[in-house]
């Protein structure tokens, strides 16, 4: 009865050609002829462009000194001419400028202040990374709605019987800052409410919810901008006044409310029919079931399109540099016009460009992650 | 049963629910607060608005439309609708600023999707070094600032590098680019040579409709497939030699010419424009490129599997299989692009190419301090456009929705 | 086989004595010492078989053995890296020309249908007819028509196939595959995504096909069909010909303690 014993042959190592760094490089760079030929062109491409930029970046650019004659050189007939590379010494003598604006770059007594607030944010932040740190959400919620009166009393001042850095004087990456987390926090509020009302049964105010939210989607955050410094004035009693950073956040605010409804709505659209009808189920009334079971739910769901809609916010504040506010690019802007670093603009693009790219890059690699890991969550 | 029987009237009325209960009541306590609440602060804003405008001494209206512009558009350079400093009026400055913005629309969306399409399709090559350097410009295009891009553009690559007129960089007569913009050679059409343009591209376009229905009737018929999309453009290089060689004489070239300091003639495209078109498309191509890698990679791998055991080879495999179906889902998103690029040209304010935020919303109203009036009237320009393309999306959905059960 | 064949029209699960003749004997396709590797994976090992003209395979195995990477080779739909395949003379190697040819002959079978859903059903059927091998319109249309009629949904022919159930839709894909007139048929778990009150109409369109001589290459757990239609059953494992033998040996009497393994396994409940 006892049958062939089963003896698989020994699995052998693959073709030498197919697998390792050989098989790759056949796999990915010469598969055929044409593929050999878009590699040539590509390794070419590459050596035109990555040294000479890797030389002004960083080879032959300058860092040292505090003045512009460090960035200048004797040329082939004894002139003064720029050199070769990148003066990254511009950067360094107005990075504080660039940071945190013009009072605090003039009250070097007082930037402590800034860097105190930056330094609070980045560590209220970190434990939300921390896997085992249990009170995310408590934290959460003080970092939206805590925090920012922090930031105020600390770089304003008033409150803290500090000197006073009116909010015209706020510039450079903490203006940026300012006015984006504004913006995402004071639009979480509406954004809930206006994506509930545009799921309700009443058709007034679903219609009403419709409307808002398409109004300001449609409209280019240039004009909510011009609006908010050109309207806003009007629309209130001549009592009531508003300065210009104001005037744009309540722009940006309500602009980006419109965008983080259509998010949350995205998240309570993917949210199983069965949530709702066990919340009713259970003789949950609107609130109730709202609060308690589809919204925890959908927010969380919502998240990464909360986040891309924040990185788009985040680019888009540098338009506030067309009415005249003094945020990270703008400033650069003007360091790079003024009579000394004249002629170093490409240096001020290329440094506000990267910080912008750090976070804006890491931020959409983060929503990638929490998508990825939000799908598998829900997968069956 | 007779108890029942005895009951059934008492359960035919509808039971008494208290009024603060009924979903009806609440419904309707609901909506009509929010209609009283925006009424209220409609009425109140529009108070404060006539108060404001009054103290500011300004009356709200449209009287101003046929008042003389006191300033001069930089850059007007489109022939649709042309300003004269001195007799143009305020409802003519709006018109072109209308129509510089749906110029720059039009050309960024075409160049654009060109390059998305492009630079997609580099992203999901088979060739590693290829797909990362596709890779490294969208990331590097979408993780910066549009404005930061356009500055960068305008004022550190294209002012810069451009050479004063004297120095133009010229190729032959017919292009010459330096820092006062590209000039490009103007074709002039008189007498009988426009009649005979025009009939010959109409012929051409007749021969290929007609084209397309005898080769459709001859696969049927036969089999035989026919190379359509050369043979189409044989005709048309055809049509365009023949019209060349019939009204050569009637067609001639107004190049642009070095006078004194500057070129005169020819078709100019000022250098901003061009800069401003040039920001644009590299930064929305880098969005549509992701919709594209994004729509080729939802055609389920069995779809092209199926196909090529079918026998069909690579081309006809992606041209009747693949493409077909990513088109489904690149679409919808890219005619977001469009519109978010339309509304992105609004940023050329900052390198002050004339459209309509810039010449209206800025200019118009420092002069004339109409603020409500100009500001309704932009964000409607904004409005219809994006009305436009929703109509647009859901015409297209249900058009290609696919059917399930 | 005549007999047979006239036996079997009303039962044809009950043919256990006389087996088809293995065709004319002509040869159809041959493996020779296949090898291939997911990169350091070796997956199929040293592979060798032969199917004549008109014969009926069916490959069984466990998850994970290689059979579907099989048999996608013969379809060049994998590559392999060491051995000869080739179908109807035709040698599988790096030759766009030779690949394009084995596929015209090659219908395939998918878990999953794959049917395209822009296109329907007649549409799908007259696809490759029309662009591959250059059939008018209306002859592919016709074609398409009679075989849609063989897999018997011809009402069907109009929808779309996200409107057809699950069966039905697997039906239309044989269909398709039919309309490329092919000289060999692979299914890759043609049932196993389907419900199972519609395994069966599927298989009996696959039985039918079988008596009319195709020559056939199944990979599948339906025992019931390799029964009644199998010429050869074939076991494999670890990426390796296990046991093959004739459907009433293998499964009355398998020679090999891994195929006895399996078969208890499966035919357990």
């Amino acid at each position: 009865m006892a049958g062939a014993v089963f003896t698989p042959i020994a699995a052998r190592p693959a073709p030498a050609a197919t697998v390792g760094a050989l098989g790759w490089v056949r796999a990915n760079l010469l598969s055929s002829p044409i593929n050999a030929l878009l590699t040539l062109a590509a390794l070419y491409f590459a050596w035109k462009v990555i040294p000479p930029s890797l030389d002004w970046l960083f080879f032959n650019a300058t860092i040292s000194g505090g003045t512009v004659a460090e960035c200048k050189t004797a040329g082939e007939d004894g002139l003064i001419v720029d050199a070769p590379g990148a003066c990254w010494t511009f950067v360094k003598v107005r990075f504080l400028q660039l940071m945190f604006g013009l009072y605090y770059s003039g009250n070097l007594d007082q930037v402590w202040r800034p860097v105190l607030m930056f330094a609070l944010f980045v560590g209220l932040m970190i434990p939300l990374f921390v896997r085992s740190f249990r009170k995310k959400l408590l934290l959460g919620a003080f970092i939206v709605f805590g925090f920012p009166f922090v930031a105020y009393a600390l770089v304003h001042g008033e409150w803290l019987g500090l000197p006073v850095a009116d909010t015209d004087q706020w510039g450079g990456f903490m203006l940026t800052f300012f006015l984006a987390s504004v913006g995402i926090v004071g639009a979480l509020p509406l954004g809930i409410l206006f994506a509930l009302g545009r799921r309700s049964q009443m058709p007034v105010i679903r219609a009403f919810c419709i409307f808002y939210i398409e109004m300001w989607r449609a409209a280019p955050l240039i004009t909510v901008l011009y609006m908010a410094s050109n309207l806003l004035p009007l629309f209130f009693p001549s009592e009531v006044d508003f300065d210009k950073v104001a005037r744009a956040m309540i722009g940006i605010t309500l602009f980006q409310s419109a965008y983080t409804a259509e998010a949350i709505r995205g998240g309570l659209q993917a949210l199983d029919r069965g949530q709702f009808e066990a919340a009713d189920a259970l003789g949950f009334g609107f609130w109730k079931k709202s609060g308690l079971v589809v919204l925890p739910q959908a927010l969380k769901i919502s998240i990464p399109g909360i986040v891309n809609s924040f990185i788009e916010l985040f680019k888009d504040t540098t338009l506030v540099l067309i009415i005249g506010l003094f945020d990270l690019l703008n400033m650069a802007e003007t360091a790079s016009r003024s009579p000394e670093w004249k002629g170093y603009d490409l240096e001020a693009y290329v440094f506000t460009a990267s910080v912008f790219f750090v976070f804006c890059f890491g931020m959409s690699k983060y929503s990638q992650a929490l998508e990825r890991k939000l799908h598998t969550g829900h997968a069956r | 049963m007779d108890d029942s029987q005895q009951q059934q009237p008492a359960a035919l009325q509808p039971p008494k629910i208290p009024w603060r209960r009924d979903p009806a009541v609440r419904a309707l306590f609901f909506q009509g607060a929010l209609i009283a609440a925006l009424l209220w602060a409609i009425v109140t804003v529009a108070g404060n608005t006539a108060r404001n405008m009054e103290e500011r001494g300004i009356k709200i209206g449209l009287h101003f439309f046929d008042d003389v512009a006191p300033f001069s558009i930089p850059l007007d350079f489109f022939p649709f609708w042309s300003f004269t400093l001195g007799e143009s009026l305020y409802w003519e400055v709006f018109v072109i600023g209308v129509q510089n913005t749906i110029i720059i629309s039009v050309f960024g969306i075409i160049g654009a999707t060109a390059l998305g399409f492009f630079v997609g399709v580099l992203r999901l090559s088979p060739n590693w070094l290829v797909a990362k350097f596709a890779a490294a410009y969208i990331e590097a295009f979408r993780n910066t600032p549009l404005l930061l891009q356009l500055l960068f553009w305008n004022f550190a690559v294209f002012l810069p590098l451009a050479p004063p007129p004297r120095q133009s960089w010229t190729l032959g007569e017919s292009f010459i680019l330096n820092k006062a913009g590209l000039y490009l050679p103007n074709p002039v059409l008189t007498g009988i040579g426009t009649v005979i343009f025009t009939v010959s591209a109409v012929a051409a376009i007749a021969a290929i409709i007609a084209m397309r229905k005898w080769a459709k009737k001859r696969q049927e018929e036969t089999g035989k497939p026919f190379p359509l999309f050369f043979a189409s453009l044989a005709v048309l290089i055809a049509a365009a030699v023949l019209a060349l060689l019939f009204a050569g004489e009637q067609v001639s070239f107004e190049y642009a010419e070095l006078k004194g300091l500057n070129y005169r003639g020819g078709a100019r495209l000022p250098l901003i424009a061009f800069a401003l078109w040039f920001g644009l498309t590299a930064y929305t191509a880098a969005f549509i490129a992701e919709n594209v890698r994004g729509g080729i990679v939802a055609v389920a791998k069995g779809q092209s599997e199926a196909a090529r055991s079918l026998g069909l080879h690579h081309g006809a495999t992606l041209k009747l299989v693949v493409i077909p179906q990513a088109m489904r889902v690149i679409i919808p998103p890219t005619i977001s692009q469009f519109l978010n690029l339309t509304k992105n040209s609004s940023l050329a304010v900052a390198i002050g190419y004339p459209e309509v935020v810039n010449v209206w919303a800025g200019i118009s109203l420092n002069q004339t301090g109409q603020s409500l009036v100009i500001m309704a009237m932009t964000i409607g320009v904004y409005w219809v456009l994006s009305l436009l393309t929703s109509a647009a999306l859901n015409y297209y959905n249900t058009r290609v929705q696919l059917r399930g059960r | 086989m005549e007999n047979g064949n006239t036996e079997n029209t009303e039962k044809p699960a009950q043919n256990g004595g006389a087996p088809p003749q293995n065709g004319n004997g002509e040869m159809c396709m041959s493996l020779n010492a296949v090898n291939k590797w997911y990169g350091e994976f070796h997956v199929l090992r040293d592979i060798n078989l032969e199917v004549c003209t008109g014969e009926k395979l069916v490959v069984c195995g466990p998850s994970g053995s290689g059979k579907s990477t099989l048999i996608r080779c013969i379809n060049r739909l994998e590559e392999h890296q060491e051995g000869r395949i080739s179908v109807n003379g035709i040698e599988l190697n790096d030759d766009l020309k030779h690949i394009d040819e084995v596929r015209r002959e090659v219908g395939m079978v998918f878990q999953h249908f794959n049917l395209f859903p822009h296109l329907t059903v007649l549409q799908n059927l007259t696809l490759a007819p029309i662009w591959v091998r250059k059939t008018p319109k209306n002859e592919a249309e016709e074609m398409a028509m009679h075989f849609l009629k063989r897999v018997k949904i011809p009402e069907q022919a109009a929808k779309y196939p996200g409107q057809l159930s699950g069966g039905q839709q697997q039906r239309v894909a044989i269909a398709r595959s039919l309309c490329m007139k092919p000289k060999v048929m692979l299914f890759d778990e043609p049932t196993s995504a389907l419900d199972p009150e519609m395994i069966k109409e599927v298989l009996d369109v696959m039985v039918e096909l079988a008596r009319e001589g195709m020559t056939m290459l199944c990979v599948t757990h339906e025992m019931g069909f390799a029964r009644t239609v199998a010429d050869r059953v074939i076991f494999m494992d670890e990426g390796q010909i296990v046991e093959e033998n004739n459907p009433e040996d293998f499964f009355n009497n398998p020679q090999n303690d891994r195929t006895k393994l399996f078969l208890s396994q499966i035919l357990s409940h």
